[in-house]
């Protein structure tokens, strides 16, 4: 067989430059049986990147739980799909698109939420939601950040919100829930992660598995052209140097108008039943959703680039095969039936063409006008990559804090004005700011969007039965500072988190999927940072019984030798099994009961440290901790997963019957963050009524600070009318889970919290809704 | 009665407003494809919302020239009842069925939340079923709401009661912390002079179930069906 002659010759310096090590290039040969050309090169180094290829986090990937009884399909295909019932099905994903929305923050963005949108539909399934869990560094200067920093990062936010708005927005998906958190870490490594949630009926899912010998290769979407080639390879797959501005090129470039288009044509197209097999074109485009169809379907596929769309002359194969131009497709269809999916894309303005078939033989063959380019056994490309089993270095024993530990108050001092602080920084205020730049009511399915609930709900029509809906909960969490101080407790609190959060909203928490975002993993202690998070991770998924059906590691967030923190995020689906017993924050008559439930119950026994020094040390951890005192150091709460366990299902339950008029977990600032949300959100800010307040007494046998901004876990606040308090009781006791009544909703507009007998915190709630409400925006618009 | 609910190349509130006639209120509807001419025998057809052909050049710009718009032109002519929904408003403006033009919003970002208007005017069949000075709570979600248009043509729609919704605070005041998007006068929606053809930025379509935190959408929609039972009737 005779290869084109192609003008670059590979060196070994070349292969170097494609991020190809000595090893790698060695298999490269052996699997050829012959030196690879540039072309070939350039496919295997996408491939075979840490971003497409998982190389270094494989070994460690494979101790996730990812079985259940719900589980459809799990981590190997384009997104996980889970059986909600009747008939219908889940996909759903978590994705990152990092080092982009860096480099180029709209477009970074804007294309994080294009393709994990593509990776949703391609599947068959209707996008109905997307929530984003972003981190950025500090958008205020401080002791770690400088005012250039701090303008820096605004302006990244900004592109990033505007990015994600741009393309959810102009798509037609409600962008309905997520995060945002700040941490120097990120100053120069933002997190972007993007999740996607769509509907199917089971039998409508689509795999991506080439298979029937002659089948013709479809081309179907936007034009190919030069952007974001490496995208993989060397932006995804690297860290950030001083050249990092050079890498804008590699940036993707989206459009959400062809993705709506390409939406409808492909669920339209997937009705004919003329298609076999369909895949999405991300990273590394062409080579990867050509190998990957073939080499899962066990067959070989032949295309010639001469047919492929462009959008400019003059292109090489090379850039053809690697080039990550957005909203593009390849579908198998049945032969014969070519013109019936042809015609299709045709009506919604849609380029599409036959660009190849389908072989038998496993190989992925390019042609270009006829001449081959590149030869490459499929199976072994997609899947035979390397496999790495990076060193990991047992951590050096953390330095105690040179301050101490943080230094809890004198009693009965007055905590208002810190607790302003507070709820004034940026991880701790409300996002409304960003979120309103966010549709989150277009498709009318949404009963919870950004803020109203602790998870996003959105209703599913298709599952109406007897006039009750079915409804689905997400919710996105991590924890970095958390992670950096002990990476699987870290990781734990995370998994708990998302899932208590979704429990709260009154879901069943089933199905999760993550999103890892780590340093270099050729650091040893980054690795033992990445190895710590998956049994983390692990343990908690099993315990609270949520596989893992799929997600993403995003590896060499660093630069110039800085770390992010170990910043595992993970989304949790949950069932709603009626829609319209959905559970929110907000408090809602005056004179109902607030309780603090605890799912560690009330003995004081679990995982709360009794000790004064071991309290400091763990309130060292928390978000009070740092914003007031500066101070990042000590421990995570220690956590119990049975007692998250108990919550959770206390939780369901309690939605389920009814009992109670508002849930809201306990995380960043505690209890007295909480108690201000639920009277916050008690009645829209823009109407002149008064929130409704609260008085209340906060039960705890340590410091006031402890108690009202301590952050252990498996804890919730809920307020109940009187009339179904006894109930309230029984159903908490039911479930082993503790449950204080520490005081009541108000009329007064007044938010007053006691302590041992002293009122530590009296306010306005208006006064401490206009501090949390508009700090962003002041923070951002300088308005 | 029969609504048709047109689908243009990128429109995504079709569904929501096919939904809201057919499910909520258990109307006949039907989806026009934007290529078609034939509108189905509708008897009211709705634009949606959306971003149809991306809002390249402006919004509503391209759409415009779809097949359809000669259809419902005539449709319109003929005295059918159009409505234009945010993209449908903005079409109606580019395709002159309706006078002005929208500019970005004063704020230039994107926003979605709810907003009030007051029911200006009831002799409209967009608006019979409601009181006049009604209050309604309505969702918004666009980056281009800022009605403008030049001092006769503002001066003629306020005159003729063309000025079909208003822009309030939530308790009915004339005050700019009601406006959204700069809109002249508060502008929230207008009608033809024949008061035939409306158009408003807020989507009515998505509030229309107690479970989306509010009913007020029916107002409109209900008002459209009145109107086309008094039709019916008086051609009966």
């Amino acid at each position: 067989m005779a290869t084109a002659q192609t003008e670059i010759k590979v060196t070994p310096e070349i292969a170097a430059e494609h991020g190809v090590t000595r090893d790698e290039y060695a298999r490269i040969q052996k699997i050829l049986g012959r030196d690879p050309n540039i072309t070939e090169l350039g496919i295997f180094s996408v491939m075979w990147s840490e971003h497409c290829s998982y190389k270094s986090s494989k070994v460690h990937l494979k101790r996730l739980p990812t079985r259940g009884k719900v589980v459809v399909q799990g981590p190997g295909e384009n997104a996980g799909v889970v059986d909600i019932g009747d008939g219908l099905v889940a996909a759903f994903k978590i994705e990152s698109h990092n080092h982009p929305s860096y480099v180029e923050p709209f477009q970074g963005a804007t294309t994080g939420v294009g393709g994990i949108l593509r990776d949703i539909f391609t599947m068959g399934a209707r996008p109905i939601a997307v929530l984003d869990s972003l981190r950025f560094g500090e958008i205020v200067a401080g002791k770690e950040t400088s005012e250039e920093d701090a303008a820096k990062n605004r302006r990244i936010l900004d592109g990033v919100i505007r990015g994600i708005a741009h393309y959810g927005n102009c798509f037609g998906v409600p962008t309905v829930g997520g995060e945002v958190a700040f941490e120097p870490c990120y100053s120069q490594n933002p997190l972007v992660n993007a999740l996607a949630l769509g509907i199917a009926r089971k039998e409508d899912i689509f795999l991506a598995k080439a298979k029937g010998l002659g089948n013709p290769v479809i081309y179907v979407g936007a034009k190919t052209g030069r952007d974001g080639i490496h995208g993989a390879s060397l932006l995804a797959s690297a860290e950030f140097t001083e050249q990092s501005q050079q890498k804008r090129p590699n940036v993707q470039v989206g459009d959400p108008f062809t993705e709506k288009l390409l939406l409808e044509a492909c669920l339209e197209a997937m009705k004919t039943g003329a298609i076999v097999a369909i895949q999405d074109m991300g990273a590394a485009g062409l080579t990867c959703s050509t190998c990957e169809m073939a080499s899962r379907g066990g067959t070989g596929i032949e295309i010639d680039l001469a047919k492929v769309p462009q959008r400019e002359t003059g292109m090489s194969p090379y850039e053809i095969m690697l080039s990550e131009s957005q909203e593009r497709m390849l579908l198998v269809a049945e032969k014969g039936r070519e013109h019936e999916v042809l015609d299709v894309f045709k009506k919604w303005g849609l380029d599409s063409t036959v660009v190849g078939e389908v072989t038998t033989g496993g190989l992925l063959v390019v042609k270009d006008h006829g001449k081959v380019v590149a030869q490459i056994p499929a199976h072994p490309l997609a899947e035979e990559g390397p496999v790495y089993n990076r060193p990991i270095a047992n951590r050096a024993p953390r330095a105690e804090s040179d301050k101490g530990w943080f230094k809890f108050a004198p009693e009965k001092t007055d905590l208002t004005a810190n607790f302003k602080r507070l709820l004034a920084s940026p991880t701790v205020a409300s996002k409304r700011w960003i979120t309103e730049q966010y549709d989150t009511s277009v498709r009318t399915n949404t009963l919870a969007g950004p803020g109203a609930s602790d998870a996003a709900v959105v209703r599913i029509k298709e599952s109406e039965k007897n006039g009750v809906l079915r409804a689905l909960a997400l919710s996105t969490d991590g924890n970095g500072r958390w992670c950096f101080l002990n990476p699987k407790v870290g990781a734990m609190h995370a998994v708990a988190e998302a899932a208590r959060n979704v429990a709260a909203s009154g879901a069943r928490p089933i199905a999760a999927t993550n999103c890892l975002n780590f340093a270099s993993p050729e650091k040893p202690e980054v690795m033992w940072q990445f190895s710590q998070s998956i049994d983390g991770i692990g343990e908690a998924c099993t315990a609270l019984a949520t596989p893992i059906t799929g997600g993403n590691v995003s590896f060499y967030n660093e630069t110039l030798g800085k770390s992010i923190d170990p910043t595992p995020v993970i989304g949790i689906l949950g069932i709603l099994d009626d829609a319209s017993k959905v559970l929110k924050i907000a408090f809602r008559n005056e004179g109902d009961i607030i309780v603090l439930l605890n799912g560690a119950n009330s003995s004081g026994a679990g995982p709360h440290p009794t000790l004064p020094s071991a309290r400091q040390r763990e309130f060292s951890s928390s978000e009070y901790s740092k914003t007031i005192a500066g101070l990042v150091a000590g421990e995570p709460p220690a956590i119990e997963l049975g007692a998250e366990k108990w919550l959770i299902d206390c939780l369901v339950a309690l939605a389920a019957a009814g009992t109670i008029e508002s849930a809201h977990d306990l995380s960043d600032g505690g209890a007295a963050v909480a108690l201000a949300e639920s009277c916050f959100a008690s009645v829209p800010a823009e109407l002149a009524r008064p929130a409704l307040g609260a008085t209340v007494t906060i039960p705890e046998n340590a410091s006031a600070e402890y108690a009202l901004f301590g952050e252990s876990g498996a804890r919730a606040i809920v307020s109940v009318s009187t009339t179904k308090l006894a109930a309230l009781r029984a159903t908490a006791r039911q479930y082993g889970v503790g449950a204080h009544e520490i005081g009541k909703v108000t009329r007064d507009n007044s938010l007053r919290i006691e302590y041992k007998g002293h009122t530590v915190v009296q306010s306005d709630v208006s006064a401490l809704r206009d501090v949390w409400a508009n700090s962003l925006e002041r923070i951002i618009v300088g308005k | 009665m029969k609504f048709g609910v047109v689908v243009f190349p990128g429109s995504n509130c079709d569904h929501d407003a096919f939904h809201a006639v057919g499910h909520v209120l258990q109307k006949p509807v039907e989806f026009i494809w934007h290529q078609s001419e034939d509108l189905h025998n509708s008897d009211a057809v709705i634009l949606p919302g959306g971003f149809s052909y991306g809002d390249y050049l402006r919004t509503g710009a391209i759409a415009r020239f779809s097949p359809v718009m000669n259809s419902i032109s005539k449709f319109a002519k003929d005295g059918g009842l159009v409505l234009g929904v945010c993209n449908g408003f903005q079409i109606l403006l580019e395709a002159g069925l309706l006078p002005g033009a929208m500019m970005r919003n004063s704020g230039l970002r994107f926003i979605c939340r709810h907003v009030h208007i007051r029911v200006e005017d009831t002799n409209s069949p967009f608006t019979n079923v409601a009181q006049k000075g009604q209050i309604l709570k309505l969702p918004i979600a666009h980056s281009d709401g800022n009605y403008n248009c030049d001092e006769d043509t503002l001066a003629a729609l306020e005159k003729n009661h063309q000025v079909l919704f208003r822009y309030t605070t939530p308790d009915g005041k004339d005050d700019n912390a009601g406006n959204p998007n700069g809109s002249m006068n508060n502008i929230a929606g207008i009608c033809n002079r024949e008061r035939n053809v409306a158009g408003l930025m807020p989507h009515p379509e998505r509030a229309v179930e107690s479970a989306l935190n509010s009913e007020d959408g029916l107002v409109i929609l209900r008002s459209m069906v009145e109107a086309l039972v008094g039709t019916a009737r008086a051609t009966a």
